[in-house]
């Protein structure tokens, strides 16, 4: 089936079969490995991407079903100059990662929540709702939190 | 695991879907969120021949509140409930109770309620509310519409009345009073798992009397459950005091009914990690909560 996937703000003509998940498509059509893939039944979050604007496991999404959507990857958040993005500052900044394989998932999970509501940081209960979602075996979530609260500010 | 091959229909509005879903020679899958559906296909545990996305149906995403009821839709996301006043009164405080216990927020933008309802897990905290409350379910299929209510809705694990052709179109609650207080309050043995008892209730009480009390119970026996025999058991009895701390005073009458929906309306099934005695435990102790967080909730 052909679609048509806008990325980062880049448009892929694509074609690919229905049973495919976005997660694949992204990684291996459109060559977009920043996307990791965990446990694939959208339990760990680590392939939470933003399909127009909102945080979405690409692990339960068939890419069919993105024809035509804007998808953003943990690889549109730094700036065009390479600069990164205040949340990938401020997880440097807190150590808010070790080994780095669910990095992608928790940032596209801030990212989507801070650009919808820029005051997430007020309300330290919404923060720990969004660290909840994602599994992390490294860091024990707390440098996250902290991380996503520095963000915000 | 990945999913196996399917063929995919994207209609635009209900009749297209109706057609789509007319084969029924052919194993058709409805996918909505496809929060649990496709998580089914990756383990390849169903295999559909058609799948058939109603995504593009925009009349289907659709919340309506008229004559005393609200009716939502079957693209309403889990996620649109999060708000108290996404729904008018009550009900729209026991959606929101209920809706933090589904999952992770990335999930609640995807996931669909009529989805929960269609799914029929039996953890499910929608099915909980439906049950409490009699919910309709509305359909359209081949012989026309027709509506279900919740107590003849679920038939056992993931399986319901719907028929081959059918499509859920959206559920109907009724409203509840100014005069009602809710309460949900579900038990996991981890912030991952499903719920081991989930207890939806909504009470009515004038002056300090219980006037109705409206309970349902999920994960609590093959199907979600409405406890009867505990809400006439609390009909006519005075909410009285409900204790300073955290427990209510031995002899309430939400203890006798937490007792009496976990002995009478539940039949619950033993898992690894809770055996009867436990599980019968869990759902007096829940039953007695819920009920006292809904009548801390009734207008003084």
């Amino acid at each position: 089936m052909k679609i048509t996937l806008t990325v980062n703000g880049r448009a892929y003509p694509l074609d690919v079969e229905p049973r495919r998940i976005l997660a694949d498509v992204l990684r291996e059509d459109c060559r977009l490995t920043g996307t990791h893939l965990g446990c694939e039944h959208g339990v760990c979050g680590a392939c939470t991407v933003l399909v127009d604007g909102e945080a979405v496991r690409s692990c339960l999404m068939l890419a069919v079903q993105c024809d035509g959507s804007s998808v953003r990857t943990v690889e549109g958040l730094a700036g065009p100059d390479g600069e990164p993005h205040p949340l990938q500052r401020a997880f440097s900044a807190e150590h808010a990662l070790q080994c780095g394989f669910c990095t992608p998932g928790f940032l596209m999970v801030a990212a989507g929540a801070l650009e919808a509501d820029p005051t997430i940081g007020d309300d330290p209960e919404r923060v720990h709702g969004l660290v909840e979602s994602n599994i992390c075996r490294c860091t024990g979530y707390e440098p996250i939190r902290r991380a996503i609260m520095r963000a915000a500010r | 695991m990945k999913p196996a091959g399917f063929d995919y229909a994207v209609p635009r509005t209900v009749p297209e879907t109706l057609d789509a879903l007319a084969d029924t020679a052919r194993d058709i899958k409805v996918l909505a969120g496809g929060q649990s559906l496709i998580l089914e296909m990756h383990l390849q545990r169903i295999q559909p021949d058609l799948v058939v996305d109603i995504n593009r149906v925009t009349e289907l995403d659709r919340l309506s509140v008229n004559d005393g009821t609200v009716e939502v839709g079957a693209l309403i996301r889990h996620g649109a409930f999060e708000s108290p006043q996404a729904v008018p009164g009550p009900l729209g405080t026991l959606f929101s109770r209920a809706v933090v216990n589904i999952a992770h927020p990335p999930i609640r933008v995807r996931g669909t309620m009529v989805g929960s309802l269609a799914w029929a897990h039996p953890a499910s905290e929608w099915c909980a509310i439906a049950t409490a409350l009699d919910a309709d379910i509305l359909l359209q299929g081949p012989d026309g519409t027709r509506q279900v209510p919740a107590s003849d809705w679920f038939r056992g694990p993931l399986r319901t009345a719907r028929r081959p052709g059918e499509l859920i179109t959206s559920v109907r609650f009724p409203l509840l009073g100014a005069d009602s207080g809710v309460g949900f309050i579900e038990h996991r043995r981890t912030h991952f798992c499903f719920a081991q008892v989930a207890v939806a209730a909504a009470l009515t009480v004038r002056g300090r009397v219980i006037d109705e009390a409206r309970i349902g119970l999920v994960n609590c026996a093959d199907r979600p459950v409405r406890a009867h025999a505990a809400a006439q058991a609390l009909t006519g009895a005075d909410v009285g005091s409900l204790g300073t701390d955290h427990r209510l005073p031995d002899g309430h009458p939400f203890l006798r009914a937490g007792r009496i929906a976990a002995e009478q309306d539940a039949a619950p099934l033993a898992e690894p990690y809770a055996d009867l005695e436990y599980r019968r435990h869990a759902i007096a102790v829940l039953v007695g909560r819920t009920l006292r967080q809904a009548a801390e909730g009734v207008p003084q």
